[in-house]
C-alpha cells in the first residue's frame, strides 16, 4: 500500500509531497496527543490526527512518520500554510472523520503500530 | 544543582536555543533542526530520533509550564547530551510529575493536544539517564544523556 493507495482510498488532498506519494505504508497510528505520537508511534507510520496545527508537523518529522493525515476537512488551516510549504513529510487531507478514515484503511490492510490496536 | 556538563571536555558539537513561553513554533524547530543537525553528523538514526524527541517535549515544557529558558544540544565524549534550564515555576513533585498521565497543563493546552502527561516519561525512555532538578518558585534544570552506542530506543522495546 502506497500513500498514492491512501489517497485514493480516503478522497484525500495531498496538501504537500506530492512527488513522496510512492512510499510504502504498512502501519498507521491515529491520534490526537502529541506527546502519545512521540511515545507510542515508531519510525514509518502514518499519522491520522484530527489536530490541525504546526506542532503536528514537527512531530511527524521528528517521529520519522511516513505520512500525516488531517481528518474531519480538506480545507487546510491557514495558520498552517507556511509549515505545510516546508515540510519534509507528505500531507494528505480528508473530509472524512476520524472513525470512518481509520476503518477504511484498517478494511485495506493498514495495520495497527506495535502499541496501537491489533496486530 | 547539577554540574555543568563541559566542565571537563571540550563539547564537539553544540547548539543553543533560547526558548520562550508561548512560542510553540520556536520549540517544533529547535527539534527539527537538532534532528537534521544529528542526522548531519551521521549519529545513529536511533540516536538521531531519540536526541529529537527529547528536545521537543524539553522545549514544549519550557514553552508550556515556564517562563523563559534556554536549550542545549552539546555532543561530549561519547554522549549526547540534552541540557534544558528554564526560570519559573518549577516543578514541586518530580517523582508526581513523571508519572505518565499527570499534567497540570490547562484546557487550552490540551487542545492544541499537548498536556498528556507523557512528556517526562517519554523523555526517560528515550535517554540512557534523566535528571531531574528543580526549586520551585525559581526554575527547573532537566539534563538527559544519550550514549551514541545506543541500539536499540529503550521505548521501542519496553
Ligand atoms: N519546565 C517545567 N516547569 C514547570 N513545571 C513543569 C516543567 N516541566 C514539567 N512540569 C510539570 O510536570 C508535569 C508533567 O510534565 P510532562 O511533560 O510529563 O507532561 P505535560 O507537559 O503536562 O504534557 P505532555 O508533555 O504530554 O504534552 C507538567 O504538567 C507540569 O506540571
Ligand atoms: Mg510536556
Amino acid at each position: 500500500m502506497t500513500l498514492r493507495d491512501i489517497k485514493d482510498i480516503l478522497d484525500a488532498e495531498v496538501l504537500c509531497g506530492e512527488d513522496l506519494l510512492d512510499k510504502e505504508v504498512k502501519t498507521g497510528f491515529a491520534c490526537d496527543l502529541v506527546s502519545e505520537m512521540l511515545a507510542f508511534a515508531g519510525s514509518g507510520n502514518l499519522i491520522i490526527t484530527s489536530l490541525k496545527n504546526p506542532h503536528v508537523i514537527h512531530t511527524a518529522e521528528v517521529m520519522d512518520a511516513v505520512g500525516v493525515v488531517f481528518v474531519g476537512g480538506r480545507n487546510p488551516n491557514l495558520a498552517l500554510a507556511k509549515q505545510i510549504e516546508n515540510s519534509q513529510v507528505p500531507l494528505l487531507a480528508t473530509d472524512l472523520l476520524m472513525f470512518k478514515c481509520c476503518g477504511l484503511l484498517f478494511q485495506h490492510g493498514v495495520l495497527g503500530t506495535k502499541r496501537g490496536c491489533i496486530q | 544543582m547539577i554540574e555543568p556538563c563541559v566542565s571537563s571536555a571540550e563539547p564537539r558539537f553544540q547548539l543553543d536555543y533560547p526558548i520562550n513561553e508561548s512560542d510553540f513554533l520556536a520549540a517544533g524547530e529547535s527539534a527539527s533542526k537538532t534532528k537534521k543537525a544529528l542526522q548531519q553528523l551521521g549519529l545513529k538514526p536511533e540516536v538521531v530520533k531519540n536526541s529529537a524527541i527529547i528536545v521537543y517535549e524539553a522545549a514544549m515544557n519550557i514553552v508550556i509550564h515556564a517562563t523563559s529558558g534556554r536549550l542545549k544540544v552539546i555532543i561530549v565524549r561519547d554522549e549526547v547530551v540534552i541540557r534544558a534550564e528554564d526560570t519559573g515555576p518549577g516543578i514541586p513533585d518530580i517523582e508526581l510529575a513523571m508519572q505518565e498521565g499527570y499534567s497540570t497543563a490547562p484546557h487550552e493546552i490540551r487542545e492544541m493536544g499537548f498536556g498528556a502527561g507523557m512528556g517526562l516519561a517519554n523523555m526517560k525512555h528515550c535517554s540512557d539517564e534523566l535528571i531531574v532538578e528543580s526549586e520551585p518558585g525559581v526554575g527547573t534544570i532537566l539534563e538527559a544523556r544519550i550514549h551514541l552506542g545506543q541500539k536499540e530506543s529503550p521505548r521501542e522495546i519496553r
